[in-house]
């Protein structure tokens, strides 16, 4: 079941007693559509990951209202709201395997549902199901996972997180550190999931082909603001801004503005990837 | 961790900042044995006035060295306490049953909370103008002498500045899967005792094995930037003994003086 | 020219009681000043193989020669001088309190002096454009920074050899362009050779030579158009995708892999 999430002038800082950090997002307002897949990119210290953080309450704001669904996230003390939101945010922290600590595989993925108050029997019934989601086999289920390998904890940890069933899904650069392939499987899994389960998923990546191939919308962020959120043609199209808030652009995307540039003629369209590319230039006669 | 006074370092560029780390170490070490040579107010007022020069001399609000005694002052009046009413002699001013106070006893009490306090300061006083690397660094030139008896100091030191050096990243990871365990409906310091430490498992077992594989990582990294752990090894990170480092030493020889001189024969007050 | 680094018949395994190999059989040879990229799937053995040339790991049969000097448990030390190695984790290979204390460290290891390490810290800081940073503590630095740091790490011992074990993995694009432009750079003006194992294809496009490894062995060698002109297993750079789908609609494109700036050329003609 899919769920928004809003932001309505939501700003927010790290609270350390009687040092206050700057805010590390300022008057922020958003709107992720039910069941879209939105893409979060910006430069390292943008704000993404406090942007995350505010979606399940790991960061209160000190303004402004973070809404999920029905549940609403206000400055001051929210234990309620707190509890509920993240059950139906599910997080994937950057390099999620780090946080596998029991004894089994299926110990690990029933962690989540039973802290939300799911009878361990059920919770055993859904890590069987979504060990099978995340591309494993269920003999994984038995094993300690101290002795997987790197991809394999990956994906136990993420199905620990599907294992909650949450509505939203928000994932930190699910594919840092894996080869290609890893990768490349990680994130269609997660398209998978987006379709079928119609979960809203928000990525966030420096992977610009990942976005091309995957999100629907783009959001940007610059110093803990938002300074774009775009449909995905719209937001590769603009090569000026683009150029401007130094981001990268798919590789497909780049060769073809090399070519442009090198040729002095634009093709039809913007190109995402290569068949695309591939397309536009069978067009245009040029192969 | 923030409300923690004794053992955080405040940058700055006061006289006592700027004196060798060894100094400060001799010095500290050297005061809190000679605060046993007081026994009559005229000590004790030598003392302060020695202690509140030092703690103004390091640029640093007195309010600051006030928070770093706050943690302890329970057990410093404890302590004061037992000493008062243990304490007999002189004129008695209560006498009611197990409970006799008694001059002797009142000035004890008062002796024993300033040196506590004093102590206090002076330890607050080095590690709030030495860098942590600053203290290893000195700590290690200090134990040099014990390489003769074969202890392996300098390994120790490195041991110790490649600890502190990972303390903020522990911290920040701790954060981190703090952060994942929450978002996962763990809530942490809530509960029964027994519930609240069932919570650190998700925790600690996870940094404990990272810390693990860190180590490896670490260990396989300096081999092949050629550590031999019993190879003579030259020190980048120089220390230099200045003259205002004598100077304090001195002062502190002076002190010593002037407490024998000042001190009362016998066992009088 | 003989080669600067000769591997002969390398087999290796962690558990000789299990049947498998992580390495069979793995011959080749690397000459002064190349870059040579090293790609295959993960458990391909690449990893055991850059640990293997460091000295980390002992093969069970082969054996490797740096520079007419074959590699054994005494011969290390030395070679370790020679040839540096930079790993994945950019936190776990700073240990230093400060980049120029870390930038010392191997420095340290071979007992050199004061005033030659001095020197050596500063031109290797210059190298690598960290100066700025040398009294920075790590928690101050960014992946890419400390990266680089690593490498002045190593290029102050001034070696012949870099290794990087897929040492651009966790790093944003942005770093990894800057990276790689410092580490070419490094080798045009300071002759190293440079052995990079990486996933990325674009990347080892632009290396002089590439080493597929497959299971643990040297399945092509040869030039980047060599070696990725009719691999159909590993993704292929971005130019030569392009070429094949062109290829797949029938077009008619060379039947020869390209580079991007030969497929620009075609393209415009």
């Amino acid at each position: 079941m899919a769920m928004q999430v809003t932001f309505n002038g939501v700003s927010a800082d790290y609270n350390y007693g009687p040092i206050r950090s700057p805010l590390v997002l300022q008057s922020v307002d958003l709107n992720v559509t039910s069941g879209a897949f939105t893409a979060v990119v910006g430069h390292t210290g943008s704000g993404k990951s406090s942007l995350l953080k505010a979606m399940n309450g790991l960061l209160v704001p000190t303004e402004g209202v973070v809404t999920v669904g029905e549940t609403e996230i206000k400055p001051g003390k929210n234990k309620k709201a707190l509890k509920e939101v993240r059950k139906k945010v599910g997080m994937v922290f950057q390099f999620p395997e780090s946080q596998l600590f029991a004894e089994t595989v299926e110990q690990d993925i029933c962690f989540g549902p039973i802290n939300f108050g799911v009878s361990l029997e059920e919770a055993k019934k859904i890590a069987n199901h979504v060990i099978s989601q995340v591309g494993l086999d269920v003999s994984i289920l038995e094993k300690s996972p101290f002795s997987l390998s790197g991809g394999q904890k990956r994906r136990v940890a993420i199905a620990g997180i599907l294992a909650m069933q949450p509505d939203v899904l928000v994932l930190d650069e699910p594919g840092a550190g894996l080869d290609p392939k890893g990768k490349r499987e990680i994130l269609s899994l997660i398209s998978q999931w987006h379709k079928t389960r119609s979960l809203t998923t928000i990525l966030v990546t420096h992977d610009m082909d990942d976005v091309a191939l995957y999100a629907d919308d783009v959001i940007v962020m610059e110093k803990g603001r938002v300074v774009l959120h775009e449909e995905i043609r719209e937001f590769f199209n603009d090569e000026e801004k683009l150029a401007r808030l130094h981001l990268e652009v798919p590789e497909a995307r780049s060769f073809q503005l090399t070519l442009e540039h090198e040729l002095g003629i634009k093709l039809s369209r913007v190109c995402l990837t290569v068949e695309e590319l591939a397309d536009a230039l069978i067009e245009v006669g040029l192969a | 961790m923030n409300k923690l006074i004794l053992g955080r370092y405040f940058p700055g560029d006061s006289l006592i900042h700027r004196l060798d780390p060894r100094t400060k170490l001799v010095a500290a070490i050297y005061f809190i044995l000679i605060l046993f040579i007081a026994n009559n107010w005229q000590t004790y007022v030598l003392l302060w006035t020695f202690t509140i020069i030092v703690m103004r001399s390091s640029n640093v609000t007195f309010i600051t060295y006030l928070r770093g005694v706050k943690p302890l002052i329970w057990l410093i009046l404890f302590t004061v306490f037992l000493q008062v009413l243990f304490t007999a002699g002189g004129d008695i001013y209560v006498d009611y049953g197990p409970i006799r106070i008694s001059s002797f006893g009142l000035i004890s009490g008062v002796y024993i909370f300033c040196r506590f306090v004093m102590i206090i300061f002076i330890s607050t006083v080095v590690t709030l103008t030495t860098k942590p690397v600053d203290l290893t660094d000195g700590i290690n030139s200090l134990l040099r002498p014990l390489r003769k008896l074969r202890v392996p100091v300098d390994d120790f030191s490195l041991m110790l500045s490649i600890s502190l050096r990972f303390i903020p990243t522990l911290l920040d990871e701790t954060q981190k899967v703090m952060d994942a365990q929450r978002a996962r409906g763990t809530e942490f310091g809530e509960g029964s005792l027994f519930r609240q430490m069932k919570t650190l498992v998700p925790i600690f077992l996870p940094l404990f094995a990272s810390s693990l594989s860190r180590a490896e990582e670490i260990a396989n990294m300096m081999e092949v930037r050629g550590y031999q752990s019993d190879k003579r090894r030259s020190t980048f990170r120089q220390l230099h003994w200045q003259n205002r480092d004598t100077l304090s030493l001195f002062c502190m020889l002076v002190l010593t003086i002037g407490l024998v001189m000042l001190r009362s024969k016998g066992f009088s007050h | 020219m003989p080669p600067l680094i000769e591997v002969t018949n390398l087999s290796f395994s962690y558990n000789h009681l299990i049947d498998e190999e992580t390495l069979t059989n793995v011959s080749f040879t690397v000459q002064k000043g190349e870059w040579l990229a090293v790609v295959g799937h993960n458990g391909s053995g690449k990893s055991t193989l850059a640990q293997i040339l460091v000295g980390l790991l002992s093969p069970q049969k082969g054996r490797v020669m740096l520079a007419g000097q074959v590699l054994n448990e005494e011969s290390k030390w030395g070679i370790r001088q020679k040839i540096g190695i930079v790993f994945q984790n950019p936190d776990n290979q700073f240990i230093g309190t400060t980049v120029q204390d870390d930038v010392a460290f191997g420095l340290e290891n071979i007992n050199m002096s004061y005033e030659e390490m001095q020197t050596r810290v500063e031109e290797a800081l210059k190298m690598v454009e960290m100066s700025s940073f040398q009294f920075h503590d790590p928690s101050r630095l960014s992946g890419g920074q400390k990266q680089r740091v690593a490498i002045a790490g190593i290029v102050a011992l001034r070696p012949s050899v870099i290794i990087l074990d897929e040492a651009l993995v966790m790093l944003d694009p942005a770093s990894r362009r800057k990276l790689l432009q410092t580490l070419q750079m490094l080798k045009e003006k300071e002759g190293l050779t440079i052995i990079s194992i990486t996933h990325d294809m674009n990347e080892a496009a632009t290396a002089d030579r590439v080493l597929m490894m497959k299971s643990g062995k040297v399945v092509k060698t040869g030039t980047p158009k060599c070696v990725f002109g009719d691999e159909l297993e590993l993704e292929p750079p971005f130019a030569e995708a392009l070429r094949r789908t062109l290829l797949k609609r029938g077009r008619s494109v060379p039947q020869v892999y390209m580079t991007e700036k030969e497929m620009v050329q075609w393209l415009c003609k």
